[in-house]
């Protein structure tokens, strides 16, 4: 049993092998970790939104607070229009429960390629946001018989993705809370989005439903309204993101609401 | 004659004989991964600011070190020659991301505050260094020593770095499991009227090279023959 251990043969032979062997085991661990993965990601997901309403809950209750504080679920197109609703029990994989719409997922398949083909042309980008099979979910809270909504945003900072929350009042226009995170934004500059003295910035502002530009987060130092925040220092891009998110995402939410709350008035 | 004395002895070697407890201790203090060949520096730095951070990280650690090396060992005499680095990068790989997704099923809190340097494993010098320098060349019960030896050489180094830069930096201690304990009251702290702040400054990377800087220097202090010549 004399193998030439240098042969091409054998260096082959034993690279299919191991990739074989390692390619099953890590498939298996995969497969078989993942329900528990998912179940940590909606987890999350339920203590960011009930972070943006300003409830503070962890891993362990999350499940709990948010079937006691979300009341519905909605799903909206990009016009405004309502797809699906959901309330009650949250069951993992069911397609129509706006809960299960991973907007992270749509955003990096569809939204972002849409993005940087039409960078200056805002009109085909709208069409084509308009056109594309995305689904944005809204989350209706009640917390002390006060209404408030949740919207999740997605977008892209220096160096990676950003997203959050954003709780408006039930005017629909009024920020009540948000909350902000990011995959690789760089610690000090970017990376304070997720702090809390910026995210109390937004707080009481306001959208302006007349205006292309619904919300603005300005360059550092630069003179605030009502309808804008000072950005980061030094966190230009990121803060850039922040502001495109917010006016690409928030509008379907605004006329989502103003056409719902039309049709209460006349009924 | 004096061959067949040598294997005869070769193969009644126990697990723990001197040489085989020296593989244990040796990383521990004179051939310390972190201190002594300045291994592992980055994630060293990086995890530091919490203890739990860093006892999951030297667990991690720990668990692809004994893998990567007992693995290494059983295959060495199999290993293509030409191919061997590649062959140790994809188990070591493997045995990462198999970490990874297990933290992220089973502590995704800490696994969030880790992020990269998990998957920064795979680059971490100490555990190439002691599949291609060790685990290549003996058996595999020396080798899990090794593996042992060297992962609790960078574990101890970590957690007292943490432990400096938690209690400073943030005034409590956090184990895993436990969450973090704060223990100074905040009574003491300027904002409540006291005299006592955090110091922010250990909370960032840089004040982590100072701390690992003074435990070589006490380690130098009380083991002269660390000290080089010139």
């Amino acid at each position: 049993m004399a193998i030439n251990k240098n042969s091409n043969g054998y260096t082959f032979l034993f690279s299919i092998i191991m990739v074989v062997v390692v390619g099953s085991a890590l498939a298996y661990t995969s497969q078989s970790l993942k329900p528990l993965q998912k179940a940590n990601e909606a987890d999350k997901k339920m203590v960011d939104i009930l972070g943006a309403i300003k409830v503070p809950a962890t891993r362990a209750n999350a499940k709990e607070e948010f079937s006691k504080y979300v009341v519905e679920r909605i799903s909206v197109k990009y016009d405004g229009s309502e797809v699906n609703t959901a309330s009650g029990d949250i069951t993992a994989g069911d397609k129509t429960d706006p809960f299960n719409i991973d907007v992270k997922k749509e955003y990096r398949a569809i939204i972002s390629k849409i993005i940087k083909s039409t960078k200056k042309d805002p009109e085909g980008r709208k069409q084509r946001l308009g056109d594309a099979e995305v689904t944005y979910p809204l989350y209706v809270c009640e917390k002390n018989d006060t209404t408030f909504y949740v919207a999740p945003v997605v977008g892209t900072g220096l160096w990676g993705p950003i997203w959050g929350y954003v709780a408006l009042l039930e005017d629909g226009k009024t920020f009540y809370g948000t909350t902000f995170d990011h995959k690789t934004e760089t610690p000090g500059l970017g990376a304070e989005i997720k702090e809390s003295f910026f995210t109390v910035k937004f707080e009481g502002k306001t959208l302006n439903t007349s205006s292309e530009t619904v919300f603005e987060v300005k360059k550092g130092g630069a003179v605030v309204d009502e309808h804008s925040v000072d950005g980061i220092t030094g966190g230009t891009i990121t803060s850039k993101g922040v502001g495109e998110m917010l006016n690409r995402t928030l509008p379907v939410y605004v006329k989502y609401l103003s056409n719902t709350s039309n049709q209460k008035a006349q009924k | 004659m004096s061959t067949e004395v040598k294997e005869i002895k070769k193969t009644s070697e126990p697990l723990f004989s001197k040489k085989n407890r020296k593989l244990l201790s040796d990383p521990l203090n004179d051939s310390n991964p972190i201190t002594v060949q300045v291994l592992g520096i980055c994630s060293a730095l990086a995890i530091t600011v919490q203890v739990q951070q860093a006892v999951i990280m030297s667990l991690s650690v720990l668990f692809v070190m004994i893998g990567g090396n007992v693995i290494v060992s059983l295959l060495r005499n199999r290993i293509p020659d030409r191919i061997r680095i590649i062959v140790q990068l994809v188990i070591i790989a493997a045995l990462v991301i198999i970490v990874n997704e297990v933290l992220k099923a089973f502590l995704p809190d800490i696994s969030e505050k880790l992020s990269v340097f998990v998957g920064l494993i795979i680059t971490n010098c100490i555990i190439m260094g002691r599949l291609e320098a060790f685990a290549l060349g003996n058996k595999p019960g020396p080798s899990f020593l090794d593996a042992i030896g060297n992962a609790m050489g960078y574990a101890w180094i970590l957690v007292a770095v943490a432990v400096v830069r938690e209690i400073i930096g943030s005034g409590a201690i956090s184990l895993p499991g436990m969450g973090q304990v704060k223990f100074i009251p905040s009574s003491w702290f300027i904002a409540e009227g006291g005299l006592y702040e955090n110091n922010n400054l250990f909370i960032l990377p840089p004040m982590a090279l100072v701390v690992v800087g003074i435990i070589i220097w006490i380690q130098r202090s009380r083991n002269t023959k660390l000290i080089e010549e010139n």
